[in-house]
């Protein structure tokens, strides 16, 4: 068979053709690069700052746990799970555990309804705009303070000597003051009364949030219905709430399970251990005595139990 | 009607009374502290306790500003918060951009990480950070402090921002786009300049935190001259364990910064916050 001749003639319109499809594909090809990079372009910042802030201090605290002598050994060895048995059997960390529930249920609760009936009265349509803006700045306010500034406040307040032994000795009929912070039967109680002082604003700002959400309609249909308050409280506000309160409540356990400073600087897990917690225990066991492999320990422990919380709190978010 | 109106006004009077209830409760405290700050010391127990002292001084304030270690306690937070806020807000608009105009793969587990991270306890990752600040050189110095903050500030602020960048209209800058802009171009002359709203709450929100944060300044500097308000307070309270007055005015101004942003940026703030919270 013989060749096809070739048509010189037609040759540049083929070479023009075949360059502007490659042209177009090499175009494609950019374009196409260009739009799958470009997103990795812009979270590469993030996926940098989340890996060496994050992912690799928690591998880092895992594999410490498993170690003697970890940071202050050039070169520490595998001990298994010894430093957990360690910290599992210390009666220390199994005080903190206890004080760090007591702690997150009472603040968790009290935040909750502190939080519902002042964001309730807040919501109410019976005062005016400016009146409920003014109460509004000042229910925020403990929320805008630092931790250091909170605990400064409360140790002046609560100092056997302070304003408020002054106030219940006089006014309230008590026998005589408290030293409220260093007395091992109010220490625990006091502290979480500070915890929840510092810490309804930010539920009462989110509950507030909530019941401006709920549509208006509703609680006309409960008054044509002929419902008391209680039960427009109780069928309407309740359940439209719901979500909102579930998440507050999950947020605000792994928050106050959390809570460092307050308690170093108020009553520092003292006294007695009363109000040690998990996280003063695991920063005094790193910090105070240098046993970073038992800190990194209790450490991974914490971690463990907070995951717990917010797998509860990731699937409450699914769910709504 | 008569009752119904009388029925209104007791509601009303019952509602302000337990406002003004919660309201000393949130309140007094604060106001307390006002009050001892322009006390002399010898009146800061006196019995019975005055509001309002006959003695009204400035003393304890004049103390703090004319002394350079806290002056220099002050000038550490500013220049750490606001580090902090602006290359949160930096990493925040560009990660906010990716995931509010862009599909790509793993964008489910990368926001899943970026969610959860908030949950994280600080004091996991203290012991980490103390050896790896002071491997890479960072222990007691400004960065360090900049850097590890930012763990807690980034993730809030990248789903506060793209929550915004959703509520904008992708043809905003689809259409500098198709003019031959690029994607670059676009976020920075089109999206950013009307987020103004949005990058001030992330922007009060990060410096609050920063401001604020206590257990790494604590952990990850060593010398005076590189501690941050809320650890001044507490060497504060150790020095002088007795001068009330002092701490109180050293209190004060250390929250000034985060309230006077409050006051200003309040409303929007809160509109923020909240949107964020609820939904995040």
């Amino acid at each position: 068979m013989e060749p096809a001749k070739l048509d010189h003639a037609a040759l540049p319109r083929v070479a023009a053709v075949a360059s502007e499809a490659r042209a177009t594909l090499w175009g494609r090809a950019r374009r196409f690069l260009a739009k799958s990079a470009a997103p990795f372009g812009y979270i590469s910042p993030t996926l940098i700052l989340v890996s060496v802030l994050m992912l690799i201090p928690i591998a880092m605290v895992v594999s410490y746990s498993f170690k003697d002598n970890v940071i202050v050994q050039q070169n520490p060895v595998s001990v298994g799970l010894a430093n957990y048995t360690k910290v599992l059997t210390d009666p220390d960390f199994l005080a903190a555990l206890k004080n760090t529930f007591v702690f997150i249920t009472a603040s968790t609760v009290a935040h909750l309804v502190l939080g519902l009936g002042f964001a309730m009265m807040l919501n109410t349509s019976l005062l005016s705009g400016v009146t409920k803006t003014i109460f509004r700045i000042i229910y925020i306010l403990p929320w805008l303070f630092t931790v250091a500034v909170i605990a400064v406040i409360w140790r002046l307040m609560l100092d056997p000597a302070g304003v408020v032994n002054y106030l219940l000795t006089t006014a309230g009929g008590m026998q005589e003051g408290v030293n409220w912070l260093s007395d091992p039967g109010t220490a625990l109680w006091a502290l979480t009364f500070i915890n929840i002082w510092a810490g309804f604003p930010f539920f009462m700002i989110s509950i507030l949030a909530g019941l401006q959400g709920i549509s208006g309609d509703l609680y006309e249909a409960a008054s044509v219905d002929g419902a008391s308050p209680f039960r427009q409280f109780w069928n309407v506000t309740l359940p439209q709430l719901r979500p909102v309160l579930i998440s507050m409540a999950v947020l605000d356990l792994i928050w106050t399970s959390q809570q460092f400073a307050l308690i170093w600087m108020t009553t520092g897990g003292g006294p007695l251990n009363v109000t040690e917690m998990l996280s003063t225990y695991t920063y005094k066991q790193a910090f105070s005595s240098y046993e970073f492999a038992t800190a990194s320990a209790s450490a991974v422990i914490v971690l463990l139990l907070t995951m717990i919380l917010a797998f509860f709190y990731v699937r409450l978010q699914r769910e709504r | 009607m008569l009752t119904r109106k009388r029925r209104r006004l007791g509601a009303k009077i019952a509602v302000f009374t337990g406002l003004c209830l919660g309201a000393a409760f949130a309140g007094l405290p604060v106001v307390w502290m006002l009050s001892t700050s322009f006390k002399t010391n010898g009146e800061v127990f006196a019995v019975p306790p005055k509001l309002f002292t006959k003695n009204f001084s400035f003393d304890a304030y004049t103390a703090i500003l004319s002394d350079g270690a806290q002056l220099r306690f002050f000038l550490n937070s500013y220049i750490v918060a606001l580090s902090v806020t602006a290359l949160t807000l930096f990493v925040a608009i560009l990660a906010a951009y990716g995931f509010s105009r862009y599909e790509f793969p793993l964008k489910k587990s990368i926001n899943a990480v970026i969610v959860s991270v908030q949950a994280v306890p600080p004091i996991t990752l203290v012991i980490p950070y103390f050896g790896l600040v002071v491997a890479l050189g960072l222990y007691n110095t400004y960065p360090g402090l900049i850097l590890t903050h930012m763990v807690f500030t980034l993730p809030y602020a990248i789903i506060m921002m793209t929550a915004y960048f959703n509520t904008l209209p992708k043809e905003l800058d689809e259409s500098v786009k198709v003019d031959g802009a690029s994607s670059w171009t676009a976020l920075w002359r089109v999206l950013v300049p009307i987020s103004v709203p949005g990058m001030v709450a992330v922007g009060v929100y990060t410096f609050m935190i920063s401001w604020n944060e206590y257990l790494f300044a604590l952990t990850l500097t060593r010398t005076d001259d590189m501690r941050t308000v809320p650890i001044g307070i507490q060497l504060l309270m150790g020095q002088h364990s007795y001068e009330w007055n002092q701490m109180m005015a050293m209190s004060i101004l250390g929250s000034i910064p985060v309230l006077v942003l409050f006051l200003l940026f309040q409303r929007r703030f809160i509109g923020g916050l909240t949107s964020g919270a609820v939904k995040a």
